[in-house]
């Protein structure tokens, strides 16, 4: 391509941005608020990943063994539960120590607990910690078939929920992007639109005069992917500086929520948010030349 | 140069433009279309530039087949047709020198190319002077000969005008004559539709009457209408 094809090209699409400004304006307006909104979301299901994964971590199991249990079955059992696929930590917690830990929690109030010493109600137990998250129920259940297990507590009920809520926020947060996606292209599709519309006489006569359909096409291409790019960098800039000035004012007032500070995780987020933008401006604006340039 | 064989084309509507059209013409040659509107002239015009596609029969031009051309052949096609219409089409926001740089621009010629080029073209259609002055403040005549410069800029083999003195009066209408005759002794074939009798009389070239989408007359030396 000669340079001064490419020149041509250039000029033409910021004439076209300049004439139809107020246009160009909400266009790009549109877009920066999509992806503004899009950012936020992505933000929003980094977090809550994080959040959960924070919880699903955390997630025991407590496997209760019968009274009559001897030491050596205690043992035997220790080798075959930390054998089972899917198990990443096992601790044997005997009755004295469950006790003791019991008194260090109500500490000032611990008289409570007076005269247990001689009757210890509490039983041995075997806290496990699994690989993923999704192998506690199926591995509860197995714990429990053993003859010399009284009872499995893992929470029952909070880990569904924690699961559920995970799934629940990267699907909305999916839909919510795809939705904004459309929008923003329909938006784009609209504006470059109306500037081949306002374009269309001279597009019919650099047809007659032997210009290549990419000729005719590429300075509107240009044009939507600058309106995405623009609308873009609005919303990446919005969205670097909004987010910068919440983890500050969350490090004051609320230190123990740990929110996603890592740059490698949200450089690819903002760059992912330029590129959206440029995609969206170039397929908002075949869109709208596929129907006009025709043949 | 260009062969027309048992050309029919059928609208999407149903209008039948044209019904088994045979034409030959040859380089250089200089031919009227004429015959009443509606009659299918402008439809063989554009047949010639692919911007229709013929319904039944065969179109060579210059040793090509316009009905086997892709699509993607058509710009390079149009790029050897210079078209001059009744409504000039030229650009209002473009000075006269940039209306005609434009046919050049989008081939994707280069800045030296069209320094170059263009006002030499201005030249001949005598509007050197008018080079910097937009199309609405020159007249009919003039504007008509920007459309002229910017159809002959790119050294087309063929001319194709669509009724060029329609909006013309009869003095400026013959100073336009002229200049094509001028591109025409270069050795530009040209087609002209027109409604023009007076001109058509007296330049005594090769005539071509269409009546209801058919050849009804072809004769070297012609007149506009033999009177019964």
């Amino acid at each position: 391509m000669r340079l001064n094809t490419f020149i041509y090209y250039f000029r033409e699409a910021f004439h076209s941005i300049l004439r139809n400004s107020w246009l160009s304006v909400a266009s790009i307006g549109v877009v920066a608020v999509s992806l503004l909104i899009l950012g936020s979301s992505l933000l929003l299901v980094l977090n809550a990943n994080n959040i959960a994964d924070n919880l699903e971590s955390s997630v025991e199991i407590s496997v209760f063994l019968k009274d009559e249990t001897t030491p050596e079955e205690v043992e035997e059992l220790e080798d075959t539960l930390g054998a089972l696929p899917g198990v990443a930590e096992l601790k044997f917690v005997s009755k004295q120590e469950a006790l003791e830990e019991m008194q260090d929690n109500f500490g000032e109030q611990r008289d409570v607990l007076a005269g247990l010493e001689e009757k210890n109600p509490l039983p041995d137990t075997f806290r496990v910690k699994t690989q993923t998250v999704e192998q506690v129920v199926p591995l509860a259940r197995e714990m429990a078939a053993y003859p010399q297990v009284d009872q499995v507590r893992y929470g029952q009920g909070v880990v569904e929920k924690l699961l559920e809520l995970s799934r629940w926020v990267r699907t909305a947060g999916l839909v919510t992007m795809v939705l904004l996606a459309i929008a923003a292209i329909f938006l784009i599709a609209t504006t470059i639109r109306l500037s081949v519309f306002a374009r269309r006489k001279e597009i019919g006569i650099m047809k007659f005069l032997g210009a290549t359909n990419w000729f005719v096409r590429f300075p509107f291409l240009l044009e939507g992917m600058f309106l995405g790019l623009a609308g873009a960098l609005l919303a990446v800039g919005a969205v670097y500086y909004g987010y910068l000035s919440l983890i500050r004012s969350i490090q004051i007032s609320l230190p123990f929520m740990q929110l996603v500070t890592d740059r490698s995780l949200l450089m690819p987020m903002l760059e992912g948010l330029l590129v959206l933008g440029l995609a969206f401006g170039a397929v908002g604006s075949l869109i709208s030349l596929r129907k006009f340039l025709n043949a | 140069m260009i062969q027309l064989s048992g050309v029919t084309k059928v609208y999407p509507n149903g209008v039948r433009a044209l019904n088994g059209v045979s034409l030959r013409i040859r380089k250089g040659e200089f031919l009227f279309l004429v015959g009443p509107s509606g009659a299918g002239k402008s439809t063989l015009m554009k047949l010639l530039y692919r911007e229709e596609f013929p319904t039944r029969g065969q179109i060579i031009f210059g040793g090509k087949s316009l009905v086997r051309m892709r699509p993607r052949e058509i710009p390079y096609l149009r790029r050897s047709i210079g078209m001059i219409f009744q409504d000039f089409r030229l650009l209002p926001q473009k000075t006269v020198f940039e209306n005609v740089a434009f046919a050049l621009e989008v081939i994707g010629a280069s800045k030296r190319e069209i320094k170059r080029t263009v006002p030499a073209v201005l030249a001949m259609v005598g509007l050197a002077e008018k080079a910097e002055v937009f199309p609405d403040h020159l007249s009919g005549g003039e504007q008509q000969r920007v459309s002229v410069a910017r159809a002959i800029v790119n050294n087309p083999v063929l001319i194709i005008a669509d009724e060029p003195t329609g909006n013309l009066d009869p003095e400026t209408s013959w100073e336009l004559m002229k200049l094509l005759v001028d591109i025409n002794l270069h050795g530009t074939t040209i087609i002209m539709a027109t409604h023009a009798w007076d001109i058509v009389n007296n330049m005594k070239k090769r005539v071509v009457e269409l009546v209801d989408g058919r050849i009804v007359r072809d004769e070297e030396k012609g007149v506009y209408r033999h009177e019964a």
